[in-house]
């Protein structure tokens, strides 16, 4: 028997994790269907993690209008969710007087686009906001911030699961038939699924799933970006990210200082055919140090501790030319809601977009309040950021919190735990990763990691060759030395 | 929250921290407290159950924890405190210590420091290593971990680049375990580790090592396929054209060890760029009075014996500190010559003998180490051959100081 829903969501990136948010505000039953272990597995974890204020799209587009919308009620949306969030402003620096055309000119877009504070700013108050930067002037945004992605993400699809929905982790669908003129089938590796309605949130795989619900016509350019992931020991060098002059297609290679403390350094733009390959080269490493240390010439290969890419699923039209975010229940394919092309500013427009998914769903369904919804969701508490008596306090209550299992970022075993037996069910050391810090410091898990693994083996009662690093079938060990 | 005080502190109760720990208290300093983050003394040579421990300092062959032991079961007899599960988060200029473990927060305030918190190996991402990130990578040191302390076999088809001892005494283990290692990549021209454990570890069991060769990609997106190796030309670039494709299942990292100094930055402690650990002077004292570093946290070393010998020599320095509450100012600056990586200590003063403790950048033959004070030429060492892969120590009388100049150490062919 196939389990039957008011709605089905394709993806748990941040688009499929804040629409099914969203959606729980009423009375209707959701699933989240996603062919990864976990959230935040693609473009939504990979990115610069830059709340955008909004200035860099077209005006008019619901690139402008959703990015405008999602930066000004970040502060709300932080607080309700209890992700990590810093309204620290940014910079686009300039040193040639087209830079200081452009730049104005994207101040005219950005206030047509309703983006707030925007203005031009010497070179004398552009060191006093940023001391370390290389230019002669440069666009100030105040309203632009940094976020935790992973945690952003984490938090919108916990708190949609509390309110009800269910979330089914490594469930790629493989195709989809019209079964009755109610409902759709879901056929996924792992069995079937009936819904009423299908929200299409597949990012990279949005095309390809369009085709299966029988909407044609889109086209998909992946854009891969590599970055390089800078200690935190010159995290303190970086108040807001620093951006060079921008296109209108591209941000350009920048510096951007992470919720955590280190600093990333990207990324390039390369069309690519291969959604699943996030290799980097050693021709982009030495490309990107070498652009941004024309911003920022603190750059020192010392500091490298990670690199990691990114692909953006840009809508391209036949022509090539990058078009808006595609958010459409079209008439022709009923009971269905299409997102094609939500590319950057997505982690920015998550929740707008998820708004207007919503008002679409309203204009042909009366739906009614889910009277047990509650907005708020908290994420665990982080040692490393208490003060002593709160940290006596975290101890005195579980004994778990003085003992330090990640030394790099402070990560207790409370924490740890407490991870492992997530909301979601996500059982990835990655997934630990993402919800802890574990593993993102400066050793890369050369501490901490055997002993997460070991937790994971106590807590869930696995066996060695159970545990999975990041992706499915990705083993971490073959088995035991001695029986 | 309580402040309790201390005349020392050992951060680490590694080889560096349980050495210096013995003999200080042999020396009549009693009031001293060891912090250990880990559930047993003994540091990383828990880990190393390979022998070849001990024989500079003990005259015979131990494997790690036998060795570790035998400075654990002093420290038991002498009743000397500990305390283990206990993380130090951070410490201060004016030597207080803020400690955790389940029991709560600590707060300690020593009249010394001692930083034997070891070193941590070099990753990954550190060398940007390009390619996928998929499961099965992980340095020597990990997987040594995994194998020997957690009963956890981490691959099968085993490939290992960098030629430093863990990963050379690691593609022993491997082989013992029954796992094929298909080769062992260094980059430059000569291996990082030693001589013997190329011999024993490396050629005993028919392990190819590819001199001049690197991973130039990371094959597989879920566990580790493989990597794609190329020839580096004189300059260390890969040379295209000499790509070759290996598979295997998991790929060990042996690509340098870093000293691990984030507690020592939060005092206010300088650091040498050349060795990554604090600069020190003849008394293994830091920037910052009070706190002295020795061991792997100071510089690497490539046998334990010297890692315990250079506590029990720092542990002399901190009695006398204790006991005078100052040390003598040491403002004679040691250089080093284009051909010599570092030295340690870096400064030092002409009351006292000295231990002189550096390597080579890259090997030499029947060579001469020249150590001088401005022309005067104080002491000469020869040497069949040097490899950096060897620390070198000389002992310098004070007595051969003449002057207050600076000394320059010197190679010469």
């Amino acid at each position: 028997m196939t389990t039957k829903y008011d709605i089905l969501i394709i993806g748990a990136g941040v688009i499929g994790s804040a629409v099914a948010r969203e959606l729980s505000r009423y009375d209707l039953k959701i699933c989240v269907l996603e062919k990864n272990p976990d959230v935040c597995c693609e473009t939504s974890g990979r990115n610069s993690a830059v709340i955008h204020g909004g200035f860099a799209y077209e005006i008019g587009t619901k690139k402008a209008e959703c990015c405008v919308e999602g930066c000004l009620e970040f502060d709300k949306i932080a607080e309700e969710l209890d992700v990590p969030f810093k309204r620290t402003g940014k910079v686009l620096v300039g040193s040639t007087r087209e830079d200081h055309e452009s730049l104005q000119k994207t101040i005219e877009i950005g206030r047509a686009n309703g983006s707030i504070g925007l203005e031009l700013i010497d070179k004398n108050r552009l060191l006093e906001l940023v001391p370390t930067v290389i230019g002669e002037f440069a666009m100030f945004s105040p309203k632009s911030g940094i976020v935790d992605p992973f945690q952003y993400n984490i938090a919108l699809a916990e708190n949609a699961k509390k309110n009800g929905v269910d979330f089914y982790f490594e469930h790629e669908v493989v195709n989809i038939y019209r079964k009755t003129d109610e409902y759709w089938l879901i056929r996924t590796i792992q069995g079937d699924f009936e819904t009423r309605w299908v929200v299409n949130c597949a990012g990279l795989g949005s095309v390809k799933i369009s085709g299966m619900l029988g909407i044609h016509g889109y086209n998909l350019g992946g854009s891969k970006g590599d970055y390089i992931v800078l200690d935190k020991r010159i995290g303190h060098l970086l108040p807001m990210p620093v951006y060079p002059v921008p296109t209108t297609t591209y941000m350009g290679i920048h510096v951007t200082p992470t919720i955590g403390g280190n600093v990333i350094v990207g990324p390039n733009a390369d069309y690519v055919d291969d959604y699943t390959y996030y290799g980097v080269t050693q021709k982009n490493i030495v490309f990107l140090a070498e652009n941004a240390f024309a911003l920022w010439p603190h750059i020192h290969k010392s500091d490298y501790i990670r690199n990691y890419s990114g692909i953006q699923p840009k809508w391209l039209d036949r022509q090539g030319i990058l078009e808006d975010f595609v958010i459409e229940a079209p008439k022709e394919v009923p009971n269905t809601i299409n997102l094609v092309g939500i590319e950057s500013p997505g982690l920015t427009s998550a929740l707008p977009i998820a708004r207007r998914v919503v008002n679409l769903l309203k204009e042909h369904e009366q739906l009614h309040p889910n009277k047990g919804f509650n907005p708020k969701r908290k994420g665990i508490i982080r040692f490393n950021n208490q003060g002593n008596e709160v940290k006596e306090k975290l101890i005195a209550e579980n004994p778990d919190y003085g003992e330090i299992i990640c030394r790099c970022e402070g990560v207790t075993k409370a924490e740890i735990v407490q991870a492992i037996h997530n909301p979601l069910g996500v059982d990835t050391v990655t997934g630990i990763k993402y919800r802890t810090r574990s593993m993102m410091g400066r050793c890369q898990g050369g501490y901490c990691q055997m002993r997460i693994a070991q937790i994971i083996q106590e807590e869930l009662n696995k066996n060695v060759t159970d545990i999975i690093y990041s992706r499915k079938e990705s083993n971490m060990f073959v088995g035991t030395v001695r029986e | 929250m309580n402040l309790i005080n201390k005349d020392v502190v050992i951060i680490g109760g590694g080889p560096a921290g349980l050495a210096a720990a013995v003999l200080l208290y042999k020396n009549g300093i009693k009031d001293i407290l060891i912090i250990e983050r880990e559930k047993t003394l003994g540091g990383i040579l828990r880990q190393c159950i390979h022998d070849g421990f001990g024989l500079t300092r003990f005259k015979e062959q131990l494997s790690g924890p036998e060795y570790a032991q035998r400075f654990i079961d002093q420290v038991e007899e002498l009743n000397i405190s500990y305390q283990i599960d206990t993380t130090v988060l951070n410490i201060t200029d004016d030597k207080m210590i803020q400690a955790v473990n389940r029991n709560g927060l600590f707060n300690y305030k020593a009249k010394a420091i001692i930083l034997a918190m070891g070193c941590r190996e070099r990753t990954r991402g550190a060398l940007t290593i390009p390619g996928e990130r998929p499961a099965g990578i992980m340095t020597a040191g990990v997987a040594q971990s995994y194998i020997n302390l957690h009963n956890i076999m981490v691959g099968k088809d085993v490939i290992i680049l960098g030629s430093g001892d863990i990963g050379l005494i690691m593609a022993r283990r491997f082989t013992l375990e029954g796992a094929k290692v298909k080769g062992v990549f260094e980059i430059l021209p000569y291996p990082s580790g030693l001589t013997r454990n190329i011999e024993q570890c490396l050629n005993d069991y028919n392990i190819p090592l590819y001199l001049s060769h690197t991973i130039t990609n990371i094959h597989g997106n879920a566990r580790i396929t493989g990597v794609t190796v190329s020839k580096v030309d004189e300059n260390l670039k890969p040379i295209p054209g000499t790509e070759k494709l290996y598979t295997c299942d998991t790929l060990i990292l042996s690509v340098g060890l870093i000293p691990e100094n984030e507690l020592s930055l939060d005092a206010g402690v300088k650091l040498d760029n050349r060795t990554r650990g604090p600069v020190v002077d003849g008394n293994y004292q830091t920037s910052v009075e009070g706190i002295f570093a020795a061991g792997n946290v100071l510089h690497v070393h490539d046998l334990v014996d010297f890692v315990s010998i250079e506590a029990e020599r720092l542990a002399y320095s901190v009695t006398e500190y204790i006991k005078n509450n100052s040390l003598p100012k040491c403002e004679i600056i040691i250089n080093t010559s284009k051909d010599i990586n570092y030295t340690v200590p870096q400064y030092i003063d002409k009351t006292k003998d000295f231990t002189l403790s550096f390597r080579v950048k890259r090997p030499f033959k029947n060579c001469r180490i020249l150590v001088k004070q401005g022309e005067l030429v104080i002491k000469i060492a020869a040497y069949k051959k040097v490899i950096p892969a060897e620390m070198i120590n000389i002992l310098i009388n004070h007595k051969s100081l003449q002057s207050d100049k600076d000394l320059e150490v010197s190679i010469e062919c």
